[in-house]
């Protein structure tokens, strides 16, 4: 029965035009990335030069990490790059992903009020800084939504020791940009990726008072689906953008990428995972 | 198509062990829409037995007005709330944005159409005769308005069902305006967005359910409502 369902949506689909045409079509790579990664604006700025010297058009999806990595796990796209090191090396490990490779980092920082109740300015240390945050039962906005960013900050939570009260703490369960504004309105901390803080400083009445800590180090990976597993992948598309993406120029391009006249991403061209694949 | 079944397992496993997070977005949900609804009703009500059996200048443009505004879109709403409300908008003392009362006035502008046009035509299938009678028998004004609000009844409460079916499915205003803040102002749509979006699907079809049984409840409602309305 259900092959029947599945084969009347197909026909459904393919008489509408739907995905007749984009499937398991060579000439588009569907990349699944993370909002924080669209946001910064680094892939309008690093993909039209993959485009323009590769038989290729990229796609984007940019949701949340969870989200990104399922859409690779089901096959749904071909290609993805996002930024939460354990949960891709579990796919790798399950098999669903290959071809792993570091692509860059930035950072996170953590930011809040002007008038810093919690008395964080200059705090390097994050683990000290999320107890300061807790004591001082300060607001802290939470993504919450299973993104890189919120697995991020529930480690942080973890290595500091200590949990925040349950009154004083709210998920959100959206994206960066949203966070940022949401702690703005309520005068909360709360922890966010570099670019999107640059993309959304001039708006909002925060102030980074927290960072330079190693354990907020942000790497960002790519790889492809298992075209073992999925064969209906443009699995050549995906591994010419991982290909270019780690090369030499690449690399340079997302050096050079600033918003402010702040770079946003120090490129990783020999990444701690680069014999993957 | 076993993910599917999967999660829907899931999602029954949730709805029938009585998950408390999920419990709580149902709550929230209800809770707002209803204070919404209820909120409006009385100004609703005033204002279409005004447009019903009044007689002024401008009555069938407001009728047009409230008419055109059926068709107000959530995210419309929820943009304009937001800016007033925000920080930096005419509103920002007030402090409500992300809050439920913010939610709440959001659903209130949306719902207040929908009360007004459906109880304005059930009070304009009311006799004005009713109206006279009342009045000739020594009822206040505002006695005999709510003689002809008894009359017309049952499409007074079809037209508070419609309201809060409309709001309590609506995503647009109470995400862009609530926050989707967990435990205080996600409700079941902006949670059914973020489980999707997380790629958690279960929760998101566990609350669908809840939402499709609701309106499955409303509609009856609606319909045995307009039944008895009709009969009369």
């Amino acid at each position: 029965m259900f092959s029947l369902v599945k084969s009347t949506c197909l026909t459904l689909l393919i008489l509408s035009g739907g995905i007749s045409g984009s499937y398991a079509d060579t000439t588009f790579i569907r990349m699944a990335t993370t909002t924080s990664t669209e946001n910064s604006g680094l892939l309008d700025y690093l993909l039209p030069r993959f485009e323009s010297s590769h038989p290729y058009k990229v796609k984007v999806i940019s949701v949340g990490t969870g989200k990104a990595l399922r859409l690779l796990r089901e096959g749904d796209v071909d290609v993805v790059l996002v930024h939460a090191r354990a949960a891709e090396e579990q796919l790798v490990s399950e098999g669903f992903g290959v071809g792993r490779r570091d692509v860059m980092y930035n950072d996170f920082v953590i930011v809040g009020p002007a008038d810093d109740p919690a008395k964080l300015q200059g705090t390097r240390d994050a683990s000290a800084a999320m107890n300061m945050i807790a004591d001082s039962h300060s607001l802290f906005i939470s993504r919450g939504d299973d993104s890189g960013t919120h697995k991020k900050e529930l480690s942080l939570w973890k290595q500091a020791g200590i949990q925040p009260a349950s009154d004083r703490y709210r998920e959100i369960g959206q994206g960066m940009g949203k966070a940022l504004q949401i702690a703005a309105e309520l005068q909360a901390y709360t922890l966010t990726d570099r670019g999107t803080w640059l993309s959304y400083r001039d708006k909002l009445p925060l102030k980074i008072l927290a960072e330079g800590d190693p354990q907020l180090f942000n790497p960002y990976g790519i790889m492809a689906a298992n075209p073992d597993k999925y064969t209906d992948t443009n699995h050549a598309g995906a591994i010419a953008l991982i290909e270019w993406i780690t090369s030499t120029p690449a690399q340079h391009w997302i050096a050079t990428y600033t918003i402010g006249g702040q770079q946003l991403f120090v490129p990783m061209p020999h990444g701690i995972n680069a014999q993957a694949k | 198509m076993s993910q599917l079944l999967d999660s829907t397992r899931e999602a029954l496993g949730l709805l029938i062990t009585g998950d408390p997070a999920l419990w709580t977005i149902i709550h929230i949900s209800f809770s707002v829409s209803l204070r919404a609804v209820l909120v409006s009703a009385p100004f609703a009500f005033l204002i279409a037995f005004a447009l019903a059996h009044g007689r002024f200048r401008g009555r069938r443009a407001l009728v047009s007005t409230f008419n055109t505004l059926l068709a107000l879109p959530a995210v419309v709403v929820g943009l304009t709330v937001y800016m007033l409300l925000s920080r930096n908008g005419p509103l920002g003392d007030w402090k409500l944005l992300f809050t439920q009362t913010g939610m709440v006035i959001g659903q209130i502008i949306l719902c207040f159409p929908l009360l007004v046009a459906i109880s304005h035509s059930a009070l304009q299938t009311a006799e004005r005769r009713t109206w006279e009678t009342a009045i000739t028998l020594g009822a206040s004004p505002l006695q005999a308005m709510l003689t002809v609000m008894y009359e017309v009844r049952y499409g007074l409460v079809a037209a508070l069902i419609a309201s809060f079916g409309r709001v309590i499915a609506e995503v647009g205003a109470s995400m862009m305006i609530g926050g989707n803040i967990l435990n205080y102002t996600r409700n079941i749509t902006t949670a059914i967005a973020l489980e999707t979006s997380k790629g958690a699907f279960a929760q998101g079809i566990a609350l669908g359910i809840i939402l499709l049984l609701s309106a499955l409840l409303l509609n009856f409602g609606l319909g045995f409502m307009q039944g008895k309305g009709a009969m009369r």
